[in-house]
């Protein structure tokens, strides 16, 4: 797309995403106060924070789930505006998996994942059946292809909603809370999948409470709060000597159960 | 057909008599309280009293052969000797004699499309493109003027054929137009969401009698001169209308619970909004809607006798033809019970399709939404 290769000059410091005095209303009240953020290629980084914090509304900002009203976000070197055109182009690079997992319910898993690669990427239909079966092996559910999603287990139904999204081959994966609608025996199994991922290099951004995903994983953790960013450390420091007195009453409530 | 609620129990249990079992049956589920008893017997006693004098009348003093209907009236019951002299011109009206087999072949046409729609191993596709050829193939063979069959003009056309020909025609016309109204009232564009909204509205908040006048009556006023539309392809825009504004307002029930997900998924595969709508909203939406398709269509089927009052005759209007003529005058029992039979038969059928279909797509679905 012509989009793309124009406003893509990309250099090698340069952020995969990044966002710029991003600033939030939802009618009066103010979700986001100048966030600035940036992640370069390959970085993981976990967003966490009380509810309401505007973790959420941050990252469904990167792929325009929802509108920033002033402020700036690139992604991939592509400003987001309100042109149709970029919002396209960018959220083929990128990837989501919500809580809800929304799976479509009237296709089978295998339609599933090969609806975007073949409407979208205009991949052919056995091509992408095939890619498909691959990435169904990689997140350990082949044997399920032809279910429709009412009949997997939530863990399972969020192994296929991410198998969708790398379905794209995305350059970066927005997870939104993806575990907190699981029950708890169900979190490993997608947990072990996101390890997987961030091994293999995918630049990621996880907004979720999982602490012990987050020590593993993570290159920098991000702690918002009350729709700002309050404090940015890799793991190590973030957990060992939390600055901020908001981060400290935090991780004392989330890690004392 | 078969009946898959069947007690497997009998299988298993020696054989009793049917009458026994028949007593156990009524005794757990008629007589289980005095209350029930008395609830049981009441309604009884009401079904026979109606239904005795019901079945004197239709059947023990009926006449199903007479000059006309003073011969009736000797015996006292249902004069079907009335329908068996003009059963022709009721189901066909005006329609020229000679060539009364092509909208009698329509008829059948449609009976075996109703019933091959039935069949489970038939897709949507396929039922799809055998309703669109049937139309056309209907179409043709009423039009005649090939294949050495004369020409009938559409005035000509009359009685059960134009039935199914308005409501098949007509919600199949409309149903495209149904789908972009329901879709256009939740747009974001105001002049797209004001516009379906007006369409919607508009003609919901008329009776169908107005539609059908203002097409056949008022718009030949609008043509330039010298240029016709045939009193029934008028009529047939006006149903078209009519039947789209609630069939959108149907689909748009479906679309309204989607839920929220459904759409951001779709939007951050980056589907866009035309295949986000085709792939994922409107077949979720459409299978949601199903009962309130069937019914519309139901009431559509209905709603065709109407076109009587622009003198289009249809089948009721062909009974109420039949009933000028002086030796059947006071046969009008009959006339009506003959197509109520028909009416409440297709509706039925109708009714009993969209429950099969809910239950086949809950099968191939479970645990949707």
């Amino acid at each position: 797309m012509a989009v793309q290769e124009s406003a893509k000059p990309q250099t090698a410091g340069q952020p995969m995403i990044e966002l710029r005095n991003v600033n939030k209303w939802y009618g009066d009240f103010h979700v986001l106060k100048d966030i600035n953020i940036g992640v370069r290629k390959g970085e993981r980084v976990v967003v966490c924070g009380p509810s309401g914090s505007g973790k959420s509304t941050m990252i469904r900002c990167i792929n325009r789930l929802e509108e920033h009203q002033k402020g700036q976000i690139f992604v991939d070197g592509i400003e987001l505006t309100g042109d149709v055109k970029h919002v396209e182009a960018i959220r083929r690079e990128v990837g989501m998996v919500f809580q809800q997992f929304n799976l479509f319910p009237h296709l089978t898993v295998l339609q599933n994942l090969t609806l975007a690669p073949i409407w979208v990427r205009k991949m052919p239909k056995k091509d992408a059946e095939e890619l498909a079966m691959q990435l169904l092996a990689r997140v350990k559910i082949p044997e399920q292809a032809n279910k429709y999603p009412g009949q997997l287990s939530g863990g399972q139904q969020q192994r296929v909603a991410i198998a969708r999204s790398l379905c794209m081959k995305p350059e970066v994966m927005l997870f939104d809370e993806p575990t907190s609608a699981l029950d708890p025996e169900m979190i490993k199994e997608v947990l072990d999948v996101m390890v997987g991922l961030a091994q293999e290099g995918m630049t990621m951004i996880c907004v979720t409470h999982e602490m012990g995903f987050a020590r593993t994983v993570a290159d920098s953790m991000i702690f918002m709060d009350q729709g700002q960013v309050v404090e940015v450390a890799p793991p190590k420091e973030f957990f060992a000597n939390p600055k901020s007195e908001r981060t400290k009453l935090f991780l004392s409530q989330i890690l004392s159960h | 057909m078969t009946d898959i609620t069947h007690d497997t129990t009998d299988l298993i249990e020696p054989r009793r008599g049917i009458v026994e079992k028949g007593w156990e049956w009524a005794r757990a589920n008629l007589f289980n309280s005095i209350f029930n008893s008395i609830l049981t017997l009441l309604i009884t006693g009401f079904i026979v009293w109606l239904a005795v004098p019901l079945f004197n009348w239709a059947v023990l003093d009926a006449t199903y052969s007479a000059p006309n209907d003073a011969a009736c009236k000797a015996r006292g019951g249902a004069c079907w000797a009335f329908i068996a002299d003009w059963y022709k011109f009721l189901l066909f009206g005006r329609f020229p004699e000679v060539s009364r087999w092509r909208p009698a072949l329509v008829i059948l046409i449609f009976v075996a499309m109703m019933l091959l729609s039935s069949q489970a191993r038939l897709k949507g596709k396929h039922l799809l493109t055998m309703w669109a050829g049937g139309v056309v193939i209907s179409v043709a063979l009423m039009f005649g003027g090939f294949l050495g069959m004369p020409y009938v003009e559409t005035e000509l056309w009359n009685g059960v054929p134009l039935n199914l020909l308005l409501t098949v025609g007509g919600c199949g016309l409309a149903f495209p137009v149904a789908i972009f109204a329901a879709l256009g009232r939740r747009s974001r564009m105001p002049a797209i969401r004001w516009l379906s909204i007006a369409y919607i509205e508009l003609i919901r908040g008329v009776p169908l009698i107005t539609v059908l006048f203002m097409a056949t009556v008022m718009v030949p006023l609008f043509l330039p001169t010298g240029m016709t539309i045939a009193k029934l392809w008028r009529a047939e825009v006006a149903f078209t209308l009519f039947f789209g504004a609630y069939l959108a307002e149907a689909i748009r029930g479906g679309l309204q619970v989607i839920p929220r997900g459904q759409y951001e998924a779709a939007d951050a595969l980056g589907l866009g909004y035309w295949r986000k709508t085709w792939l994922v909203i409107l077949p979720q939406a459409l299978s949601i809607s199903i009962p309130s398709l069937v019914n519309t269509s139901i009431s559509a089927f209905k709603d065709t006798v109407l076109i009587t009052v622009v003198g289009i005759f249809d089948v009721l209007g062909d009974v109420n033809n039949a009933m000028n003529a002086p030796e059947w005058r006071s046969a009008y029992w009959e006339g009506y019970s003959f197509v109520a039979l028909l009416f409440f038969a297709v509706c039925f059928y109708m009714s009993r399709y969209s429950q099969r279909l809910e239950r086949s797509l809950s099968r191939a679905r479970p645990g949707r939404r």
